[in-house]
This record gives structure tokens, C-alpha cells and sequence, in this order.
């Protein structure tokens, strides 16, 4: 276990690093989940539609499409001079390449979550004070959850044709279920609603990561080999 | 008999039993008091439902299976039942809403069953998409497996997120009319459907895998030959 995380740790750095040091995919990332909560705010009546109805919505879509975009370029930066089969020969564990890749996937997204959460707040005016803490729980739930599937799914079409395109048609029924949780438990989080009435949700969030965290897990290696 | 032929027997025996499925329904079954005419059309789609979620079940076990014994027979089954499912699922889709308009008013609606059975569809479309795109058989079988496991596991997810999403609101109509709840001429007629369907998805499988079968043997099994 200590040395699958030591080598899983060792794969998430090296993506870390790349991706700190050239800033293009965050950056972008940052900025379209920006316009994204940007183009929300002129897609409903303001006068009609009172934010806090559609406030766990809009958190919601942009951060899974912000997450798509993060996952999309997991394995595709390994293409590049044969990175990924260099990873491969290496003395490292399926597992923790994997583990690495979905460590590199979180904190990006949890990176571009962290910008947009306070901008989603700032633009519509969101009280989120109370309940900070709980939603940054829910938060880091559902993100495990899909970032998880999707860290699998984006190894899994790298190979194919199409694969931006085909990663979004195989993901999304994915994220169903994280989404619909995810989506209640804000609802009732910034409706005020005591935690105790969100507990199936919470449930369901939690089965979905330890499911589909060791599904994948184990599932992985099959992705790669050749 | 080759396998096509077998496939194309019972295919034909089912359509058959489909068409006096109808008769009966239509002729020897009750009309039902509060939905009328309408409630007929429960004898397609409750049993396409049914095999659109075992379809998809199959498809997963045979995935798994794969994996470990690599096993080309198990991909060219998994392959089979997976469009297979994707009919039945389109079976679904367009009866519910038929039922719907004159039953419930509107087309359609977020309710738990709707949803379920149209996520399915969009798992079962993916999976096909994700067959089409990939040229190597072996990484082709691969990767249907995995997606294939990954669906079969989403299943309970889904029916758990739209259930707890729904009875949370309550519902002004009930969409479970469960079997012991019905005359025993309905559920005749219902089994009787299963039957019928079941051998339709038997046929239909057959069918395919046979193919599959002949495509592998043109191409003289080499596993690197041209595009799907």
C-alpha cells in the first residue's frame, strides 16, 4: 500500500509539475468556468427566476463541464513522443499510474472549483457562509465520484478515434447519479434545510466513490496494455 | 442448420407469438377500467423494458468474463445483446410516451422509470460508439468490457439517484402496476409476452453473433483486417 501510493504520488507530481509550469490547460480551464457561470447568469430571467432556485444547477453544470475539460487532457499530454508507452515500461504498478492520474485529475479540478466557488458566490450572490463547510464536503464527494469514472474513461479512449467527442457520449450517463446528489444536497444546503434530510443523497454519493473508485482501480489495466 | 438460419427460425417463431400476443390482448384480455385501450400497449413495453435492463446486465457479465478468459465468443455475444438492448430500448422509449399522452397527459416526464430506461439507451449508444471507434479486435473487445462493467454496475446507480429524486415529490401517478395486482387473464397475456420477447432477444442474438461470426471468417481472422 505505502508503495503504491509513493509511486502513485510520483506519477501525480510529474503531472503536477508539467502542468503548473506551462499553465495553459488551467488557465484555460479557470477562464471558461468564468464564462461558463458568466453565460448562466444571461440565460434566465432575473426577474423571473430567483437565483437561489437555479444557484445548485449552475454550480453543477459548470463544474462537470469544467471537469470534462480536465479529463479530456489527462492522457492526452502522454501521446506526445510516446509518453504513455515510456509509463508503461517503467517499473510502475497499473494501480498506481492510475491512482496517480486520478490524484493529478482531483487536484486540477479541485484547482478550478476553488476559483470558480467563489465566483459562483460573487456573481449571483449565493449565502454560503454557513454552510461552507458542508459544501465543500458534498463538493469533494461528487468530484471524487466523476473524476474517478472519468479518469478511466479518458484512458480508455485515447486510442480511439474521436476521442474528446467520445469521451463526453460515454461520460455523461456517468455522471448522472453524482450529479443528481450533488445537486439535492446543494439545493438543500443553501435552501437553509437542516443535513439530516439529504442523508440518502449523501448515501448515494458515498456508494458511487467506493464503487467506482475500485472499479476503476481494478479496471484500469485493461485500458492501457497493449 | 447454420446458426443464422437458427437464429433467423427463431426470430420468425417469436414474431409469430408476438402477432398472437396481440390477438389475444386485443381480443381475449379485459379492457382495463380507468386507462381503457391504452393500458394494451403494457404487453410490448413492460417485457422490452424487462430485457433492456437483463440486455445490459448480459452485456456486463459477459464483459467480465471476457477479461479473464479473452475468450472472442464472449465479445461477439456481448456485442450482440448490446444492440439487441439498444432495440429494445428504442421499444420502450417510443411505446411510453404513446401510453403517456392519452394516460398522463403529457409525453413525457421526469419520473423515475422514464429516466432510467433513458439513461440505458444513452449507455447502450456509448458503448456501441466506443465499438465503432476502435480498429484493433483485441483492444476493441477490451474496451467494450470495461465500459460494458462500468454499465452494468451504473445500472442500480441510476434507478437508486431517480427513485430517491422522485419519491421525495410526490407523485400524482403510480407507475408500478405490479404483477399480482392484476386479473389473471392480463397476467397470462403478460407472461405469455415475456415469452415472446424472450425469444425475440434469443433470435435477434442469435442472429447477430452469426454476423459477427461470418465478418471474422471473411476477413480469414486476422485480427488486423480493415475498418468495421
Amino acid at each position: 500500500m505505502g508503495e503504491l501510493l509513493v509511486q502513485a504520488w510520483t506519477v501525480a507530481r510529474k503531472d503536477l509539475v508539467l502542468e503548473f509550469r506551462t499553465r495553459t490547460a488551467l488557465i484555460s480551464a479557470v477562464v471558461f468556468t468564468a464564462l461558463v457561470l458568466t453565460v448562466f447568469n444571461f440565460g434566465r430571467d432575473p426577474t423571473a427566476v430567483p437565483t437561489i432556485d437555479l444557484a445548485p444547477t449552475i454550480l453543477w453544470v459548470t463544474f462537470t463541464f469544467a471537469a470534462m475539460l480536465a479529463l479530456n487532457r489527462a492522457f492526452q499530454l502522454e501521446l506526445e513522443n510516446q509518453a504513455l508507452e515510456g509509463l508503461l515500461v517503467s517499473p510502475l504498478s497499473r494501480t498506481s499510474l492510475y491512482w496517480g492520474k486520478l490524484i493529478a485529475n482531483l487536484v486540477f479540478v479541485a484547482v478550478v472549483e476553488g476559483v470558480g466557488l467563489p465566483l459562483f458566490v460573487l456573481f449571483f450572490d449565493v449565502p454560503v457562509g454557513r454552510v461552507l463547510v458542508p459544501l465543500i464536503g458534498v463538493i469533494a464527494l461528487a468530484t471524487l465520484g466523476f473524476v474517478a469514472v472519468g479518469t478511466l474513461f479518458s484512458a480508455l479512449v485515447i486510442r480511439t478515434r474521436f476521442a474528446e467527442l467520445l469521451l463526453v457520449v460515454i461520460l455523461l450517463p456517468f455522471l448522472v447519479p453524482p450529479l443528481i446528489g450533488a445537486v439535492q444536497v446543494t439545493a438543500r444546503l443553501l435552501g437553509g434545510r437542516p443535513l439530516s434530510e439529504a442523508v440518502g443523497y449523501l448515501k448515494l454519493l458515498a456508494a458511487y466513490d467506493i464503487v467506482f473508485v475500485s472499479l476503476a482501480s481494478f479496471l484500469f489495466r485493461f485500458t492501457v496494455d497493449e | 442448420m447454420s446458426l443464422a438460419h437458427k437464429g433467423r427460425r427463431i426470430t420468425l417463431v417469436a414474431l409469430v407469438c408476438v402477432a398472437a400476443v396481440y390477438v389475444r390482448a386485443l381480443a381475449f384480455t379485459p379492457v382495463e377500467r380507468l386507462q381503457g385501450p391504452a393500458q394494451k400497449i403494457f404487453y410490448l413495453h413492460v417485457p422490452a423494458a424487462l430485457w433492456t435492463e437483463a440486455a445490459m446486465i448480459l452485456v456486463g457479465l459477459a464483459g467480465t468474463f471476457y477479461l479473464f478468459l479473452k475468450d472472442p465468443r464472449l465479445d461477439r455475444f456481448a456485442e450482440a445483446s448490446a444492440e439487441v438492448g439498444t432495440v429494445f430500448a428504442t421499444i420502450v422509449l417510443t411505446t411510453g410516451p404513446i401510453w403517456g399522452k392519452p394516460i398522463w397527459g403529457t409525453w413525457w416526464t421526469w419520473d423515475a422509470r422514464l429516466t432510467s430506461t433513458l439513461f440505458l439507451f444513452f449507455l447502450y449508444v456509448g458503448y456501441l460508439l466506443v465499438r465503432g471507434a476502435v480498429r484493433d479486435p483485441g483492444l476493441r473487445a477490451r474496451y467494450a468490457a470495461v465500459l460494458g462493467i462500468c454499465g452494468m454496475c451504473l445500472v442500480p446507480f441510476i434507478h437508486l439517484s431517480v427513485f430517491l429524486f422522485r419519491t421525495l415529490h410526490p407523485q400524482p401517478i403510480i407507475l408500478k402496476p405490479s404483477a399480482p395486482s392484476l386479473p389473471s387473464s392480463m397476467l397470462a397475456t403478460w407472461l405469455f409476452s415475456l415469452t415472446a420477447f424472450t425469444l425475440l432477444y434469443v433470435g435477434f442474438v442469435t442472429q447477430r453473433y452469426a454476423l459477427s461470426l461470418a465478418r471474422d471468417a471473411q476477413r480469414g481472422g486476422s485480427p488486423e483486417a480493415g475498418p468495421v
